[in-house]
């Protein structure tokens, strides 16, 4: 029977009442008195060298305040980049300053040149329409190969070359991998693109600096994932604002899928403005300032290699991917196709031998990073690809192979530094076939070529790793930040509670999910629990929301700190029943004295804090509020089986989901219905990025699918029910709760079963076609079949 | 957008007249083209004269010669509620776009923009329909003239599209993912004296006649009439969402099933 409240009951969410009746408090609902609003001129070339900005006649226009250029900005910070990455050869990357504004050069289509604050955000376009911009354009940088030809054209000039890194994992393996191909009965190799995609929430970045001269403090309202990193990096290493003369507010925020972890320009700007102006200065961005601003995600172009012996063990793995970082290094871009990537390429499997070597390259082009799964997605698709081309190669069941390669005994140390704790992989191979239906997919492949339609069935597999961690060890490979997380609790005298978490929610329900937790382990009514999050002011310092970390991690937190103070609690109680603290138990929300029928209710206690007549006074403090911060000893590995069918139109190239199918493993589950909403929202995302998102440029630089007239999103009809299971649970070992993340599964999941379904689609129809480059537009299906 | 003013008459003379002043001016429509350029500042104009409240320009009713006439400022939405019968034509109207589009999006406005990627084009010139003007009468024939571009001179006002209602019909549009657009969009139309097939969607000169497709199935209405006949790719459309002669192919294939679905 499901449980109406606490861990693993299905809690309605209780921010969506406020979501869904208008009543949310998004950062473009925050209006300051006395409030200026800015406009960007943004470059509309991809590179050239900036002859001069005549801003006089803009300066004159109605109601402009002022108009700001780079030189406004010399001798203030640039936006820091949070990852430092060493290449194989031992060297630390290319770093090239990212200005606020445009210094000397523009670097890409969309990179704020100057900016207009004005008295109406109108006044503000039409002056920024005045300024007379005078650009030498330079040839423009956007193919990753010919970037790193000799003599290309420079993104940065004062850089060797357009080589952000040559990274090499695990450089010691890279000979016994060789050596490994060479004894190989078979080798299967693919080439294919990741392609780039634009994150799209539906909320677009918006903010609001404020700034207080009478004390000296700066405020940025902003639509951020993390609140506490953006206060560090632009205090710290932009704008030279100590912490407590700085404070970051990210209220509700309208999905973030990554692109609103990174600190912006326009965060930057709108701070510095507002003292510049004496007044507050607001920015919400357009939606087609959102596709040439917001940090784009993937584009990978990878060629992979796996090595099996003629027992179809796999005994080698290879690859070489170049990554495309854009015109400059956004907050966590370095980290994407390296620690997020190569750590994964052992996937479910026991290569023994992996070598991944990856170029990050500069382009004239928006800077890219992580986007929900981030390295991840990358690296699952094109292992499930070539594991699936081998297992058509060879001849052999697609399932079988994968089964066969399977690790089974935990924990598992891979050949790419990282040890998995727990997982069962064929435990969730078995439910996908159960849900899949596999055995009737012969007779749903007739009826559709009955209607002229070829079906295909695709299944994979994947890993991925959630809550980055430990700091020290991220430290050695290059963050510029810590990972733990935090959460004060906070008791009321009357017992309700306050959790002021370093997590930030932006759609994921943590105000519902997080409260589950604390209920449970007092044993109250989920209502007695508020979830604060978002607010520097109000919240301890925490890392934020990303990687599918925030109950793995935060969660641990938030457990932390509630056990002490249910060890507070039980100090009190001992007291008041006049017992030994060692026989105080709580249940239900009441402490008894074990092995008798004496107890005091939970908010008796909690008011003998904040009262303390009758009170211990001697031994403990009054007040119940603790803090902790949590920071894990490993990552967690969510891990699951993912099985599409597709139907394929031969006569267009169109390629219709028919069904789809995720059995996850993610550990304990929180909220049921929340994990489900979790991964259809992932497999939506994946499923856009596997037949429809098309983040594309030109030979120019310019971005040719920059509206939705040309970049397709999913739409609800371009998807089929999904068939979603976790009922397979691996608790992870090493947090308190036993959860592993559920975020990003169903993105990451998810484009590989498509495209693999695709492929034995055109198969079935005798077509030689080992491949087809994401997305799977229509024109593309039907060129493979044609070509 | 810029500033500008609106003005709302209410009989077509008196949208003429705003039209013709010393304002750089332009009729508006249903706005689903316009007022998103306007957003975008990529137009101008002064002044707007809205023909929505033109009460002689909304409806659909049915002509003396059985043919189906549709008032310029009538919205998709209506046409696929009241044309019912031209069912292939009520049948296109209710796929335009979505429902907002819908319902503020007129005919007269969609055939005076000539998106080379609409609907009603294709429909209006596989039909032989007669759009009538505050001033005169154009045969669809000669009222397109390349993408974007129409018979329609300065300040004249589309008041109503007459269209002959055909034996058989069908559109098959195949969209464009994104903007759900036509990338191919094939409207045929069978009448007594032979058959028109009109395409959208795929060329660069904007809508046009398959006159090859139209001589087969005006013999043998058939799909496997047209089996053999191709369109070259070198003149269409090549863009993010096909080449030329991927659009060159779905023509035929749409074709096919406009015929074969046609009733």
């Amino acid at each position: 029977m499901p449980k109406d409240g606490g861990i693993g009951a299905s809690s309605k969410r209780r921010e969506d009442i406020r979501f869904l009746t208008g009543e949310g408090n998004y950062t473009d609902d925050i209006n300051l008195r006395g409030q200026a609003y800015v406009h960007f001129l943004r470059s509309d070339i991809a590179h050239g060298t900036i002859k001069s900005i005549d801003t006089a006649a803009a300066a004159g226009m109605p109601g402009v305040v002022r108009v700001f250029t780079g030189t406004d900005f010399e001798g203030v910070g640039t936006i820091p980049c949070g990852w430092q990455v060493t290449d194989r050869h031992g060297e630390v990357m290319q770093e090239p300053a990212h200005p606020i504004l445009a210094q000397g050069k523009v670097r890409h289509v969309g990179e704020p040149v100057a900016a207009v604050v004005a008295d109406s955000p109108e006044q503000a376009r039409d002056a920024a329409e005045a300024i007379v911009l005078d650009i030498d354009e330079l040839p423009a940088v956007v193919d990753m190969k010919d970037a790193l030809k000799d003599g290309a054209t420079k993104v940065h000039d004062d850089l060797n070359n357009n080589l952000c890194y040559d990274w090499g994992f695990v450089e010691e393996n890279k000979d016994a991998v060789t050596k490994a191909f060479e004894d190989a009965a078979h080798v299967t190799s693919l080439e294919l693109v990741n392609n780039r995609l634009v994150a799209n929430p539906m909320e677009p970045r918006v903010a609001v600096g404020d700034y207080a001269r009478g004390t000296d403090e700066s405020t940025l309202y902003t639509t951020s994932q993390n609140p506490h990193v953006i206060r560090l990096l632009m205090g710290a290493f932009v704008l030279g604002i100590p912490e407590h003369k700085l404070r970051v507010v990210a209220p509700d925020v309208g999905g973030g899928f990554g692109t609103k972890i990174f600190h912006y320009q326009e965060e930057a700007f709108c701070t510095f403005a507002a003292k510049a102006c004496n007044r507050p200065v607001k920015w919400t961005s357009s939606r087609s300032e959102a596709f040439i601003s917001d940090a784009h995600g993937r584009d990978h172009v990878t060629k992979i290699e796996l090595a099996l012996d003629a027992d179809n063990n796999f005994t080698a793995l290879r690859t070489e991917t170049h990554a495309n970082m854009g015109a400059y290094l956004s907050t966590f871009a370095p980290s994407v196709p390296t620690w997020l990537h190569g750590t994964l390429m052992a996937g479910n499997y026991k290569t023994p031998l992996i070598y991944v070597n990856v170029k990050a390259v500069f382009t004239n082009t928006v800077p890219v990073d992580a986007y929900r799964g981030a390295g991840r997605p990358e690296a699952t698709f094109q292992l499930e690809r070539v594991v699936d081309k081998a297992a058509r190669e060879l001849g052999v069941d697609p399932i079988a192979l994968r089964r066969q390669n399977f690790i089974t005994e935990f924990p598992y140390a891979t050949p790419v530094a990282v040890e998995y704790d727990t997982g069962d992989y064929h435990g969730t191979m078995d439910k996908l076939e159960e849900m899949g239906d596999f055995s009737g997919f012969a007779a749903r492949r007739a009826e559709s070529e009955k209607n002229g339609k070829l079906r295909g069935l695709g299944v994979n597999c994947y890993i991925e790793a959630c809550g980055i961690a430990p700091s020290n060890l991220v430290g050695q490979l290059g963050a510029r930040a810590g990972l733990y997380e935090s959460a004060t609790v906070r008791v009321n005298a009357t017992g309700g509670l306050v959790v002021m978490t370093g997590s930030h929610s932006h759609g994921q329900g943590h105000e519902t999910s997080f409260a589950q937790v604390v209920a449970e382990m007092i044993g109250i009514d989920e209502n007695m629990i508020e979830i604060v999050h978002g607010d520097t002011a109000n919240t301890p310092m925490g890392m934020g929301t990303y990687g599918s970390r925030s109950i793995a991690v935060g969660g641990s937190a938030m457990v932390r700190a509630t056990e002490k103070i249910i060890n507070k609690a039980k100090k009190i109680a001992s007291h008041l029943l006049e017992a030994s603290e060692a026989d105080i138990e709580l249940k239900d929300g009441a402490f008894s004295v074990a092995g008798t029928d004496k107890s005091v209710a939970w908010g008796d206690v909690t008011l003998a804090a904040y009262v303390p007549h009758n009170y211990p006074l001697e031994d403990i403090e009054p007040g119940l509020e603790e803090t902790a911060f949590y920071d894990p000893s490993n990552f967690t590995y969510p891990s699951g089986a993912y099985a599409c069918e597709v139907e394929v139109d031969p006569d267009t190239g169109k390629v219709t989901i028919e069904r789809f199918a995720a059995a996850d493993d993610f550990g304990n589950i929180i909220n049921p219905m929340i994990v489900t909403g979790q991964v259809h929202g992932g497999i939506a995302q994946g499923i856009g990025q596997a037949l429809l998102e098309n983040c594309a440029y030109d030979d120019n630089g310019q971005l040719l699918s920059a509206s939705y007239m040309d970049y397709a999103m999913p739409r609800a009809d371009d998807l089929p029910m999904f068939s979603v299971d976790h009922s397979s649970q691996t608790p992870c070992t090493h947090n308190p709760l036993g959860v592993k993340g559920c975020g990003e599964a169903g993105a990451i999941g998810s484009p590989p079963a498509v495209v693999n379904a695709v492929v034995d689609a055109l198969q079935s129809a005798g077509k030689d076609v080992t491949h087809v480059d994401m997305p799977l537009s229509p024109d593309r299906v039907w060129a493979a079949m044609n070509g | 957008m810029y500033n500008f003013d609106v003005v709302r008459p209410s009989r077509i003379a008196d949208a003429v007249k705003e039209l013709s002043d010393s304002t750089e001016s332009q009729p508006l429509g249903g706005g689903q083209t316009l007022i998103p350029t306007l957003k975008q500042r990529l137009a101008s104009p002064e002044k707007l004269v809205s023909v929505a409240g033109i009460d002689e320009m909304q409806g659909v009713c049915k002509g003396d010669d059985g043919s189906v006439c549709i008032g310029g400022a009538t919205t998709h939405a209506t046409v696929a509620a009241e044309a019912g019968n031209y069912p292939a034509l009520a049948a296109t109207a209710s796929h335009i776009g979505d429902p907002a589009v819908r319902n503020r999006g007129t005919i007269g406005g969609s055939l005076a923009n000539n998106d080379p990627s609409a609907c009603y084009p294709a429909a209006a010139l596989a039909s032989g329909a007669t759009i009538k003007t505050n001033t005169r009468e154009i045969a669809a024939d000669d009222y397109f003239q390349g993408m974007f571009t129409t018979a329609l001179d300065e300040g004249e006002i589309i008041t109503e599209v007459r269209f002959p209602v055909p034996e058989k019909a069908n559109y098959q549009k195949f969209v464009q993912p994104a903007s759900r657009f036509a990338l191919v969009g094939v409207f045929v139309a069978k009448y007594a004296d032979g058959v028109r097939v009109a395409i959208t969607g795929a060329s660069n000169d904007g809508v046009f006649r398959w006159t090859e497709a139209e001589a087969a199935l005006s013999s043998n209405f058939s799909a496997d009439a047209i089996d053999g006949l191709s369109l070259s790719g070198d003149d269409m459309i090549s863009d993010l969402h096909g080449t030329g002669d991927y659009r060159a192919h779905l023509c035929g294939v749409m074709t096919k099933r406009a015929v074969a679905a046609a009733v």
